[in-house]
């Protein structure tokens, strides 16, 4: 990345552009760089908690991002690991009761994955390789732009997971009972981890099989 | 014959690179090589080229099947009519049996070929063999009256996510029909387990568990006598009941040395040794259970003559298979007897070591290495000291 650029570039220019539209297919957090797998197995059987934590880790990373990179000319490399990590643990505390004073009920779903925020692979990923070396503004949309990249993922995998898991979409009844008297029946594999990770590896392929470059050789 | 081979010949050109349908070419050669045996030969180096090839390996185990299979379609049709205490002969049993067992056939053939089909197409690889024998096993180790779209779906989830996912026929990690099996184990277990699904179109009143699920709960006293296992006129998947029409199938295979006899003798070494040990312990009814009724309950012989010994996911070294065979032998007495959630532990435990089966065969591979680079340091030991 060359930074150092004298004249002053528009807010939205190309090189901005693209540090939002990267992460969302070619550099995706979740299915080319394989980060935040856990929670991504975790909080998708239903889609409101995939679409609250999408929006968390979102929030959590643009904010962090900022505020790491407004900070990293005084950090002292050799502490700065945890000088992010009481940066994110701040932001995700926020977060936390943020959800737990507007929907409890969600809060009580993602239980203990809010709090694991603090060690989501993609926030220290995009903290070390980004925020530390950037500028606040370019920090900030590199942060939207890897929390939309996770966000799609999780949504997209709450969706299937709940629609063919359980019959319903954000709690309302999709399939209609009468679907169920004619002898459908919810697929239980779905609401199974592993579902998730079947389908985290579809979309990886797909995605490959349409983009070759993101072939390893071997 | 021959009139069929001249027609072949004629629109053959056809379907070669740059002809009419060149991108069919793979299909085409499905059916040629289906029907006539490859006059491929080699031209170079000391190899000869075996006309016993994938599809004759296939056809085998095909044939093999077929004893299972007749009896299994006799026996859904028997089971039915005896829950409500009927026996209208011979020819209506079997009516019956052939009304719920082909259109299974017929799903899991035509979605699972439909996949393959359009794969090998689409990466212009030829049609492979291999779904022939899949596709037979998948209806045999269901439920009789199981929905037919949910064998669409667990067919086209274990080609896609089984096979294909891999790279194709023998690149399989996991056994594909067994694989479907467990899919749907998981997906939808209400069709799949509990005392309700083995009997197509059962009486209410008619209590329709398995052998397996009666040791389960301890009622031993309800298990038929071995005889009667043997023989397979009980409730269960349709080809796994009768250990009889299997063997004739394990005979065929082992004679035509297409099946391992090594991972069969291990696997029932490995189940003897185990029951024995649970014998020993004896702390409840089913522990109590001698250990030979576990060859002929449930899907334990089916599972051994044509899962265990697929070639492709089981191990592939001498000493591997025995190891393999053992463990997985060991492993369908653990689920069985120590699990309290699944009955049945062959699926399980063919899955699991399936997975294991890679490790194993390294490590063989690699104390041979050692085994002989130590031979060869020792025999240079008395020059090197010199």
């Amino acid at each position: 990345m060359k930074s150092q650029q004298k004249e002053k570039e528009s807010l939205f220019s190309p090189r901005y552009r693209k540090l939002i539209s990267n992460p969302l297919s070619l550099e995706n957090p979740i299915t080319v760089q394989v980060l935040g797998i856990c929670s991504a197995l975790a909080v998708t059987t239903k889609l409101k908690p995939a679409f609250v934590m999408a929006l968390s880790v979102t929030v959590v990373v643009a904010l962090a991002n900022v505020v790491i990179s407004l900070l990293r000319n005084g950090i002292p490399s050799r502490i700065r690991i945890i000088v992010q990590l009481t940066v994110v643990a701040a932001l995700v505390i926020l977060v936390d009761q943020v959800l737990k004073a507007f929907v409890y009920d969600v809060s009580k779903q993602l239980s203990v994955f809010v709090g694991l925020i603090i060690t989501n692979c993609i926030l220290m990923g995009r903290l070390e390789a980004f925020a530390m070396a950037n500028k606040p503004w370019p920090a900030f949309l590199d942060g939207i732009g890897n929390g939309l990249g996770y966000s799609w993922i999780l949504i997209a995998l709450g969706f299937f997971r709940e629609l063919f898991g359980n019959g319903t979409l954000w709690g309302y009844r999709i399939i209609p009972q009468s679907f169920y008297e004619a002898g459908y029946f919810n697929n239980g594999l779905l609401i199974l981890p592993p579902a998730a990770l079947i389908l985290v590896g579809t979309i990886i392929w797909i995605q490959r099989s349409r983009n070759k470059n993101l072939i390893e050789e071997y | 014959m021959k009139s069929l081979r001249k027609y072949l010949d004629t629109v053959k050109p056809q379907f070669m690179k740059g002809g009419r349908f060149g991108k069919l070419h793979s299909t085409f050669d499905a059916f040629e090589t289906f029907l006539f045996v490859p006059d491929k030969v080699t031209f170079k180096g000391s190899h000869i080229r075996d006309s016993i090839d994938l599809k004759r390996t296939m056809s085998t185990v095909i044939v093999a099947l077929l004893p299972a299979l007749l009896f299994g379609i006799y026996n859904v049709g028997y089971q039915h009519f005896i829950s409500y205490g009927q026996n209208p002969g011979f020819w209506h049993i079997v009516g019956y049996g052939l009304g719920k067992v082909l259109p299974l056939i017929v799903v899991s053939y035509g979605v699972g070929l439909g996949i393959e089909f359009i794969f090998a197409q689409y990466r212009g690889h030829e049609v492979n063999e291999g779904y022939l024998v899949t596709g037979m096993l998948i209806p045999l180790i269901l439920p009789p009256d199981i929905p037919l779209w949910i064998v669409a779906l667990s067919v086209a989830f274990a080609v896609i996510f089984g096979k294909e996912v891999f790279g194709g026929t023998g690149m399989n990690v996991l056994n594909p029909a067994l694989l479907a099996r467990g899919f749907l184990f998981f997906a939808y277990p209400a069709v799949m387990t509990g005392d309700k699904v083995w009997i197509a179109g059962k009486a209410d009143a008619f209590s329709g568990e398995t052998v397996l699920g009666h040791a389960m709960i301890g009622n031993t006293d309800q298990i038929n006598d071995p005889m009667g296992m043997f023989i397979g006129l009980e409730p269960g998947s349709i080809g796994e009941t009768s250990v009889v029409a299997i063997l004739i199938g394990a005979v065929i295979l082992l004679f035509t040395g297409i099946a391992s006899w090594r991972i069969m003798l291990a696997t029932i070494l490995g189940t003897t040794a185990l029951g024995l040990l649970v014998n020993a312990i004896g702390a409840n009814e089913y522990m109590k259970l001698p250990f030979y009724y576990h060859y002929l309950m449930g899907g334990f012989a089916f599972g051994l003559v044509f899962m265990a010994t697929d070639p492709v996911t089981s191990a592939q070294t001498n000493r591997g298979k025995w190891i393999y065979g053992f463990l997985l032998g060991a492993l369908i007495i653990i689920i069985r007897v120590f699990n309290p959630a699944y009955p049945e532990g062959v699926m399980l435990a063919i899955l699991l070591m399936n997975v294991f089966a890679p490790l194993i065969d390294h490590y063989v591979v690699q104390a041979n290495i050692h085994r002989r680079l130590r031979r060869a340091m020792a025999a240079q030991a008395p020059f090197l000291n010199r």
